[in-house]
């Protein structure tokens, strides 16, 4: 009976320090120094709509819009997921295979890169490989009725390094290189 | 009993070890050895399947029926290695009973005896034996002294006296009295005797698992479960495939999995090293004891007759000053010659020819009271003995005393004793006895110490001889004026800092530390409350095998370790034989797993088999003899068997699996 | 080379932090009656556990009080779950959850498993985030190292191996609080999210209505990592990423799921007074860990298979996989949380490689390098009993770990441990692949739909949480047996350990000398090496060979 009556009150305590307090500090922390990564890293636009946030993908199907990859669970970030695919399941290949003509077709010669044919864990990645992202810099291009070297230029500036020194290739975040398209080039009727 | 001198395999023993093998195949017999009995079950089985192969006619009967052998030949062999390793021990307990069988005795009813059989005689009845008789019955002289051949129990044929009091007043049943007549006592209940006793051991009849092999059969019976599980949830997983796994294929790998080399082997180790220690004229009381044996931190080893000879040398004559040293040995001689102490020996020896007894000369022996000896030639009265005692014979010049008494005290820190010589009333000197340290026994210590064992040196002398033979002999530590008391105060301590101690002993108040010690070596010479106190009776009365006592035991651990090693990692070696030959109809890529590229699924299956039950009979005379052993720190040890025992384990099957697949397909057996 | 760099970084880099705080939680754990501060707080955790935290317990008393404690876990995180729709801090208004869902997610919370057949943004109100299940990472890791700590005090030959209720707090309020108070604020510098606002409606570019939920994230991945819980605050964990904004969040991940785990090896050492023996203890788990490593890595170099043939530029397999955290995470990320009982994933498993997939499959089969907090120790602890049993009875003496005589009740124990293990993930697993139960749950068919129910024993019976998650696990069934596998293998492993070490403490201790088996040299780690891979892998061949094995044989 004591062992019960200890360990309530052991409970008791864990829950009100490493629960409540725990909790009240590192939100206090948060809320106070960063409130813009802390809620969600949101983006607002000048109307005051949220648009999305940056560390989350959405979907992309206007050929003026650099597309993100794909994603099993349509890009819906209230309940994410991955394919959970063998790597050898020819659901990817059919997924593939679409991904590809949608792309405009690929050869061996211009192969499409592998990022933008397969899903990511939880189907919400906010970045294409800079190879990805120059892959569709043409269809961009003409959709918006601009200089391909345009559109490849402003895809450079936006390409880092996710990793510093820690990683080889290049990455773009999708819905930040899109909204920049959006700002600097006056999107066509066409899409309106 | 004889010293072995037969091979390992002569042929009347393999021809009853081959009998014995099938006459174990009781399952009330093959159940105490879990993994052999589940083998057997298997056998069974299979068999079943077999005879359902053939009325069917479903099946491949060729392939079932070589099945079938093999696993029964797998619990055969594991029969014959334990019948082997026991069926030594039993051609010397015929011997024994036979001594025993024909055994009957005098019992003394007031003042007649009647002739009655030794089984008839109780703890408490008094028996005559006289010359030419057997002993009937393990007692205690209570009267008369004899002369006993004690070679039915020890091999050696050197009669001993036997007595009333003291420490030589024990006898053992079936020992022969070739002098005169002795009174002896029964103490033992018929049955419970010394030779009972000892028939039992040879024969392993008594022989209870020992703590060490018990937790070892858990460890093989829990391997045996969990392979159980891993071979018992195939045919799910073969199902879930659509496919299946006939029975005899799975528990053929069952069986190639669980660990039946060293289960075959476990009982044939443990019945060998008993037999090794007997052969060396040791018996243990219990298997329990040889593996204490092999646990031993600290032995207690008495100084005389273990570390240094039984007899003290002259080695030196060291006169006064103003005594010429020809006096000293001059009168030291002349003291000595009627002594036949082997010290008075040795001073006569040490002292060289010189003048032969004067037929007036009338010796002094040496008694407890005056503890001098010595030597009257008309009224020259020549005295040896110990300092204090020849220096109250007289009122010695003073001046003569002190130089005498450094002098002895130098001898006392050299690890010596002095003998003081005096003729008259005059001081001459002293003489220098040696204890000799024996040949070679540094060496042996040092090798203890590699071992992790520590010896001490136990003796009566004082603590400055002692620590000079101490020093001399390599001794890590030593108990000088030691009392009984004090050797158990000893072992107590010693047991409490968590050492295991072995000690030999033989008179009767050594019972109590020998009772105390883990391992308690009683000579076979001592008394009867020295043998039953220890736990292992030397039946060569040479107190230093205590050495190789513990040497046997490790041995026997050993062997237990490295057979269950090199079992264990056979499997990876019979995975890779059998998984494939079984997935491959799942899978035809998993096929790759076949490294061994054996002939056929059937051929993987028999040969890994095959493998598993010859590699027992090869094993044998691993398991009788055990491994090699030197002595050598822990760390050396397992560096050495892992290398021989683990890696030899992984490749070995390999290799064995592969031979025996090309034998079985080049034969057409699968 | 990039690879290489960052394995040795995060591997290294923890090894080199583990050892200071091993230090401390030796400290924390067991501070003795020497240190005044030490002193001070236990008398201080003597007055919170009130009249049940007796100084000294013996090891019945100290385990049955261990498990109140987590009956007293499961009832109260059991009961938050199940009322969840009628409490506060819930925003998005999560609604009831099934009563076999609340079973299984109370039992894998309590085990310190983090099996999730729930996705946490979809089913849980944040208060049922907070109170039950993080409440569950801290308290469950604590009773892992507390365990360890009574452990090790029996090894040591200590009178008593202490008081749960205090240890218990010790490692709540010591260890793990202190170092999430460390890790959380930079997880928070690092732009993860931390708030209680309800989820948020977007319109995205496009003009689509995009639901983005977020949450008190920070808090609760910071001990889900240190703690070796491993449960995501979102369904698909630390590849999400507001559970795991950037490369530098993940390295920080990786660094505290294996930072603890690490530290337990030092904390046995120190309280045991073996710091040469732990040294080797912990060579052995980072041997496996970097062979482990070395495998997943050059496995998962390969390219996805379904792809073969395609236009497709060359390429690691990238499904499952996040881009920002780099190429290594897949891999290295997939080791670390299977070699601890983690279970947090930062790529999906079910679509690493085959052959890669087998590596956290053997890590939570072997289960010991380094392993759960506490728990991976005292894993390890009983293949050590094996090994120096059979060692010992090599170099010719009764089998001795420290002084202490490995006997036949001490060996039925170690065995039986090592048999539940066995028995837990492969009856599971042939259970349910011969039954519709298994069979109709499989996402993919053949040996990769096997591979799926096998990974989720190995997860549950290891208490890893991971799982190949295209299996359809949320059914009653799996419900109900893994959840059953995970309280067997949670508690019975730390049950009969302690009732070995209660045997030891019973027995005369024996001195150690030359001639006793030395656990501190490279010759028992090669020991104990083999101890482990034929003990805790060989049974598993056979599995391995018709899952992964077979799977990658099969590839086209």
């Amino acid at each position: 009976m004591s062992n019960l009556l200890s360990s309530l009150r052991v409970a008791l305590a864990t829950m009100a320090i490493c629960v409540a307090g725990y909790t009240a500090v590192i939100l206090g922390f948060a809320q106070a120094l960063t409130p813009t990564s802390a809620n969600g890293s949101l983006i607002t636009n000048d109307a005051g709509t949220v648009v999305g946030s940056r560390l989350i993908a959405q979907a992309f199907s206007s050929p003026e819009y650099v597309w993100p990859r794909p994603s099993a669970v349509d890009y819906d970030a209230g309940g994410a997921g991955g394919s959970n695919l063998s790597p050898a399941n020819p659901q990817i290949t059919a997924r593939a295979q679409e991904l590809i003509s949608a792309h405009g077709g690929a050869s061996v010669d211009a192969p499409i890169p592998a990022d933008l044919v397969t899903a990511s864990g939880a189907g919400l990645d906010p970045h294409i490989s800079l190879e990805g992202a120059l892959f569709q810099a043409a269809r961009v291009a003409e959709a918006r009725g601009v200089e391909v070297s345009a559109i490849e230029r402003m895809i450079e500036e936006r390409a880092v390094t996710p990793g510093g020194p820690f990683t080889a290739g290049r990455i773009v975040n999708v819905l930040d290189l899109n909204l920049t398209l959006d700002a600097d080039l006056a999107a066509p009727a066409a899409s309106q | 009993m004889t010293r072995p001198t037969s091979s390992m395999f002569s042929r009347e023993l393999a021809g009853e070890a081959l009998r014995q093998s099938f006459v174990k195949l009781d399952p009330k017999y093959l159940i105490r050895n879990p993994v052999m009995f589940t083998t057997s079950i298997v056998a069974v089985l299979v068999t079943v399947l077999f005879l359902r192969t053939l009325v069917t006619g479903q099946g491949d009967p060729v392939f079932e029926a070589q099945l079938v052998l093999w696993l029964w030949l797998t619990v055969l062999f594991g029969n014959f290695a334990e019948a082997l390793a026991e069926g030594r021990g039993k051609a010397q307990a015929a011997s024994l009973r036979s001594t025993k069988a024909e055994l009957e005795g005098k019992r003394l009813k007031g003042e007649r005896t009647e002739t009655v059989a030794a089984s008839s005689l109780r703890a408490g009845d008094i028996v005559l034996v006289e010359t030419g008789d057997l002993i009937p019955a393990d007692g205690e002289v209570i009267g008369g002294v004899a002369s006993v051949n004690e070679a039915a129990i020890t091999g050696e044929s050197a009669p001993v006296i036997r007595e009333a009091g003291g420490d030589r007043s024990a006898v053992t049943a079936g020992t022969r009295v070739i002098s005169d007549w002795i009174k002896v006592k029964v103490t033992a209940e018929p049955g419970e005797g010394f030779l009972d006793r000892m028939i039992a051991l040879v024969e392993g009849a008594s022989r209870a698992k020992t703590p060490n092999e018990i937790a070892l059969t858990v460890l093989l019976t829990g391997l045996t479960l969990i392979f159980l599980v891993a071979v018992g949830t195939l045919p799910a997983f073969a199902a879930y495939v659509g496919g299946s796994i006939a029975v005899p294929v799975l528990v053929a790998l069952f069986v190639a999995l669980i660990p039946t080399t060293i289960s075959a082997l476990l009982s044939a180790i443990g019945i060998a090293g008993m037999d090794r220690l007997i052969r060396f004229n040791v018996l243990a009381k219990s298997g329990r004891a040889v593996e204490a044996a092999g646990d031993i931190d600290t032995l207690l080893l008495d100084k005389t007759g273990t570390i240094t000879l039984g007899d003290r040398q002259a080695t030196e004559f060291m006169p006064l000053s103003g005594i010429r040293e020809a006096d000293l040995v001059g009168a030291a001689r002349l003291a000595s010659l009627a002594d036949e102490t082997p010290e008075g020996r040795s001073i006569v020896a040490l002292a060289g020819a010189g003048e032969t007894m004067p037929g007036s000369a009338a010796p002094v022996a040496f008694t407890a009271q005056t503890r001098v000896s010595g030597i009257d030639i008309g009224d020259r009265s020549i005295r040896k003995g110990a300092v204090d005692a020849v220096l109250r014979l007289h009122d010695f010049d003073p001046g003569s005393v002190r130089e005498l008494k450094s002098l002895t005290d130098k001898i006392s820190r050299a690890g010596g004793t002095p003998l003081a010589v005096a003729d008259g009333n005059r001081l001459l000197g002293a003489v220098y006895l040696k204890d000799i340290v024996k040949a070679g026994i540094k060496e042996r210590f040092a090798e203890l110490r590699r071992m992790g064992i520590r010896t001490v040196m136990i003796t009566g002398d004082n603590p400055l001889t002692a620590a000079a033979i101490a020093a001399e002999s390599g001794v890590d530590d030593f108990l000088a004026e030691a009392t009984p008391e004090d050797k158990l105060e000893l072992i107590r301590k010693e047991q409490t800092g968590g050492k295991l101690v072995a000690m030999c002993g033989d008179g009767t108040n050594d019972a109590p530390a020998l009772a105390q010690s883990d391992v308690g070596v009683a000579m076979n010479t001592g008394t009867q409350a020295a043998r039953e106190a220890g736990n292992m009776v030397d039946l060569d009365n040479n107190p230093t095998k205590l050495i190789e006592v513990v040497g046997i035991g490790k041995q026997l651990l050993m062997t237990r370790g490295a057979l269950t090693t090199f079992s264990i990692s056979n499997d990876v070696a019979k995975y890779f034989a059998i998984l494939p030959a079984i997935f491959v109809a799942l899978y035809p890529g998993l096929g790759a797993l076949n490294v061994m590229n054996l002939a056929s699924p059937e051929s993987a299956i028999l040969s890994a088999i095959i493998f598993n039950a010859l590699i027992i009979p090869l094993l044998v005379p691993l398991a009788i003899r055990g491994v090699s052993y030197r002595p050598q720190s822990a760390a050396r040890l397992l560096v050495r068997n892992l290398g021989i025992y683990g890696v030899g384990g992984l490749v070995v099957p390999f290799v064995g699996i592969k031979l025996i697949d090309m034998a079985v397909s080049g034969l057409g057996l699968a | 080379m990039e690879h290489i760099v960052v394995v040795t970084l995060i591997i290294g880099g923890t090894a080199l932090l583990s050892l200071p705080l091993g230090t401390y939680m030796a400290w924390a754990m067991d501070p003795g009656s020497t240190s005044p501060r030490g002193t001070r707080f236990t008398a201080l955790f003597e007055r919170v556990a009130g009249p049940g935290a007796a100084t000294g317990q013996s090891w019945q008393r100290y385990l049955a009080t261990l498990l109140m404690f987590n009956v007293v876990m499961f009832s109260v995180s059991f009961a938050i779950l199940a009322l969840q729709q009628h409490l506060p801090l819930n925003p998005d208004g999560k609604g009831a959850l099934d009563p076999t869902l609340i079973f299984n997610t109370a039992a894998s919370f309590t085990t310190n498993t983090n099996l999730q057949h729930y996705s946490g943004e979809v089913s849980m109100s944040y208060l049922s985030q907070l109170a039950a299940l993080m409440w569950l990472q801290f308290v469950s890791a604590a009773t892992g190292i507390a365990a360890l700590a009574a452990l090790a005090r029996g090894i040591a030959g200590r009178e008593t191996i202490g008081s749960f209720v205090v240890d218990v707090q010790r490692a709540s309020f010591l260890v793990l609080l202190p170092l999430c108070l460390l890790v959380a604020p930079v997880m928070v510098l690092l732009g993860m999210p931390m708030t209680l606002q309800g989820a948020v409606q977007a319109t995205t570019l496009e003009g689509a209505a995009q639901t983005i939920s977020r949450g008190p994230v920070t808090a609760f991945l910071t001990i889900k990592q240190l703690g070796t819980n491993g449960g995501g605050f979102f369904g698909p964990n630390s590849t999400h990423p507001l559970e795991n904004p950037s490369f530098w969040t993940n390295a920080l991940a990786m660094i505290a799921i294996i930072l603890v785990p690490m530290a337990c090896v030092w904390m046995f050492g120190r309280i045991i007074g073996r710091m040469r023996h732990a040294t080797v203890v912990f060579a052995v788990m980072t041997l496996f860990l970097l062979v482990k490593i070395g495998a997943a890595v050059t496995f998962e170099a390969a390219p996805t298979a379904a792809l073969t043939g395609l236009p497709v530029a060359e390429s690691s397999n990238l499904e499952g996989k996040e881009l920002r955290l780099g190429a290594t995470t897949g891999p290295l990320w997939a080791v670390l949380t299977t070699s601890t009982s983690n279970g947090s994933v930062g790529a999906m498993h079910d679509s690493l490689n085959p052959l890669t997939g087998l590596v956290p499959m053997a890590g939570m089969w072997l289960n010991a390098t380094f392993g759960g907090v506490g728990v991976g120790m005292i894993n390890m602890f009983l293949y050590i009993i094996v090994a120096v049993f059979v060692a010992g009875m090599m170099v010719g003496r009764t089998p001795e770990y420290l002084g202490h005589r490995i006997e036949a009740k001490e060996m039925r124990l170690a065995v039986l441990a090592l048999f539940v293990h066995a028995f837990l993930i492969l009856g599971g697993t042939a259970l349910f692949a011969a039954t519709p139960w298994g069979q109709s749950a499989v996402q993919d068919a053949g040996a990769h739909g096997f591979s799926e129910i096998l990974y989720e024993f190995s997860s549950a019976s290891a208490n890893n949480g991971s799982g190949f998650e295209g299996l359809g696990d949320g059914s009653w069934a799996f419900n109900i047996a893994t959840g059953i596998v995970m309280l067997v293998g949670r508690f019975l492993p730390i049950i009969l350990p302690i009732a070995i070490v209660g045997s030891l403490m019973a027995k005369r201790r024996a001195a150690e000398s030359s001639g006793t088996l030395g656990v501190e040299d490279a010759t028992f780690g090669s020991m104990l090496a083999i101890t482990v891979v034929i003990f805790g892998a060989l049974t598993f061949l056979p599995a391995a060979a018709l899952g992964p094995i077979a799977e990658h044989v099969s590839l086209p």
